[in-house]
């Protein structure tokens, strides 16, 4: 026996060797998921191979900062300009849609629903990843320590990355890293909704890396280009995020779409990502008074108009309103003034009633009508004493000393962009 | 020069000081983690093999190179998410072949690496597939062209590599 040991010794070893892995592998398979009895040896690797590339991140962040902030400054004047007609193209895009939020809310109330709100988020930065083509996992420097729990969703601004898988850092000499399992594995899974047709599957990695739209009907039309947004249904990513747009549609050997979708997030070129690590589920608040709609924001900026002296009480009129007399009036210009701080938007429409408020108007009080209803009611506070875009409410407007006179709705600056707002 | 050793021939036998055979397998795996993330085609490369490959051939001894292989991938397989051993298993397999190859023929010339590297690529391939596959159940597609174009790259970083690591040979 001896002899032939010493004979195959080798080969005895490399059976050995391979025996023992194979035991090993198959008792990780066989074990539940969450019980992990390799956990120490992933610390071990994870701890060795991490510090080094924090240390490398931190010091290429370091060198960027250095280029960006001392040499990298030509151009930032005109790059500022830039932003700032962005930011004020997208304050009055803003504006918009949140009038439209506010209706989905007040509806959302009426029906009782509850929507989940990403309460906090975490940035983190990526260090490393597994290494591997079979298995698309990337390690980020924010671990148990600093909040981070498994199963976190992981996004960045573009759209989703995936979900934390490990986290490590719970004991002190342990890095504080997390590793992130990226949705084009094949182990992902993302609960999807498309976009137009509301069509539902469930998002999945291919082994080739590829990002797939399952347990979509055959039956159904799925158009190239459509967007792939998270459904909320894996109680993990909350509902509404950009997944990916679809790029083709077929049919499947099975039942079932064949749809390949192309990641939102550049999911191999990733530096910096969010960590969801609170969301909310409440129900969605009305705000009642803190609206201020696109019109109002371009009244701000529309040339003034200046003061009138003090007129009689109840032969002062405005310029829009001198110009259409005898025109159905909508509101009392008194009511209005008071629902202008408290009316919520939903109440607009009721602005545009007219006639019957006509007649109950009381005496001295100013009608006033707008050449555009839209100016009629503001829902919240105005913006500034000056840039009011009603006309004065009462018969007897007093100037406000120090603050322009206000403007009238009728005289559009043909400089300014005129956003399409909702007829009211 | 000849290829095949004959049994008058005495072969080489190097050996590694220790915190080469510790912080050479480290860096492979550190670079093999951390690379991928500037250049997405890195992935295609496998370092930790090489490393693994180079070490099996210099110290000829079958059992060095199947420790070698097995503790090199299994400290690989720690930074995937799959189970531990898959790496652990493939590279067993070509460390112990590549030091008993290592044995009959001469490594230390270019053309030699370039065939032995791009030999066990596939080997270590088709072993860690068969293991994916059968143990784990993975659905990993197989493509003799991407096996063969990831095989000839890693070949030729091999020649480069194997020839900055021989500064670090010392002879026994």
């Amino acid at each position: 026996m001896e002899s032939v040991f010493g004979r195959y010794r080798n080969l005895s070893i490399l059976v050995a060797v391979l025996f023992l892995q194979v035991l090993g592998l198959a008792m990780q398979v066989k074990r539940k998921v969450g019980s992990e009895p390799t956990r120490l040896i992933r610390v071990w690797t994870v701890s060795a191979v991490t510090p080094f590339e924090k240390a490398i991140v931190w010091v290429e962040n370091g060198t960027s900062g250095l280029w960006h902030n001392y040499f990298y400054l030509r151009g930032v004047r005109q790059e500022n300009r830039q932003l700032k007609a962005e930011i004020e193209r997208l304050r009055v895009e803003q504006v918009r849609l949140s009038e439209d939020a506010g209706q989905a809310r007040r509806l959302q109330v009426l029906l009782g629903f509850k929507e989940q709100f990403i309460s906090h988020t975490l940035p983190a930065q990526v260090i490393g990843s597994s290494g591997s083509e079979q298995s698309r996992s990337l390690y980020i420097d924010k671990g148990w320590r600093d909040g981070v729990r498994p199963d976190m969703a992981v996004i960045t601004a573009d759209g989703v990355v995936g979900k934390v898988l490990q986290v490590f850092g719970q004991k002190p000499l342990e890095p504080s890293t997390s590793q992130v399992l990226l949705i084009n594995d094949q182990n992902s899974g993302v609960g999807a909704i498309l976009e137009k047709s509301r069509l539902q599957g469930i998002l999945r990695g291919s082994a080739a890396g590829e990002v797939v739209l399952e347990k979509v009907m055959a039956d159904e039309q799925v158009q190239p280009g459509e967007r792939v947004l998270t459904s909320g249904g894996d109680q993990i990513f909350p509902k509404g995020l950009p997944v990916g747009t679809v790029v083709t549609s077929t049919s499947g050997s099975d039942l079932f779409l064949n749809i390949k979708v192309k990641p939102a997030a550049n999911l191999s070129k990733l530096e910096e990502v969010l960590v969801i690590t609170k969301l909310e589920d409440k129900a969605p608040a009305v705000v009642t008074n803190g609206s201020i709609r696109a019109v109002d924001i371009l009244a701000q900026r529309l040339p003034s108009v200046p003061d009138k002296p003090a007129e009689k009480p109840g032969a002062a009129t405005t310029p829009a309103n001198a110009g259409t007399p005898g025109t159905p009036q909508p509101e009392t210009a008194k009511t209005n003034d008071a629902q202008a701080h408290t009316a919520p938007p939903a109440n607009r429409p009721a602005a545009a009633k007219p006639a019957p408020t006509e007649t109950a108007k009381p005496a001295g009080t100013v009608l006033v009508r707008p050449a555009s209803d839209q100016k009629l009611v503001v829902p919240g506070p105005a913006p500034g004493a000056g840039n009011k875009p009603t006309v004065p409410a009462t018969a007897n407007p007093k100037p406000q000393p120090g603050s322009p006179p206000p403007v009238s709705p009728t005289q559009p600056d043909p400089s300014q962009p005129q956003p399409e707002d909702k007829p009211q | 020069m000849p290829i095949t050793y004959t049994s008058q021939e005495q072969v080489e036998v190097y050996r590694f000081n220790l915190p080469t055979a510790i912080f050479v397998p480290l860096l492979a795996l550190f670079l093999q983690a951390f690379l991928p993330l500037r250049f997405s085609f890195f992935t295609n490369f496998d370092l930790p093999l090489l490393v693994v490959i180079f070490f099996a051939v210099a110290r000829r001894s079958p059992v060095s190179g199947l420790l070698t292989g097995a503790t090199i991938g299994l400290l690989q397989d720690s930074l995937t998410h799959h189970p531990i051993g898959v790496y652990g298993i493939a590279k067993t397999f070509v460390g112990y072949g590549a030091s008993s190859l290592g044995v009959k023929i001469d490594v230390e010339n270019a053309g030699t690496r370039f065939l032995v590297t791009l030999f066990f690529y596939v080997i270590h391939e088709i072993a860690y597939f068969a293991v994916a596959r059968w143990m784990l159940s993975l659905s990993l597609q197989w493509s003799w062209g991407h096996e063969l174009g990831s095989g000839l790259a890693n070949a030729v970083l091999a020649v480069g590599l194997f020839a900055l690591l021989d500064r670090f040979k010392q002879r026994t």
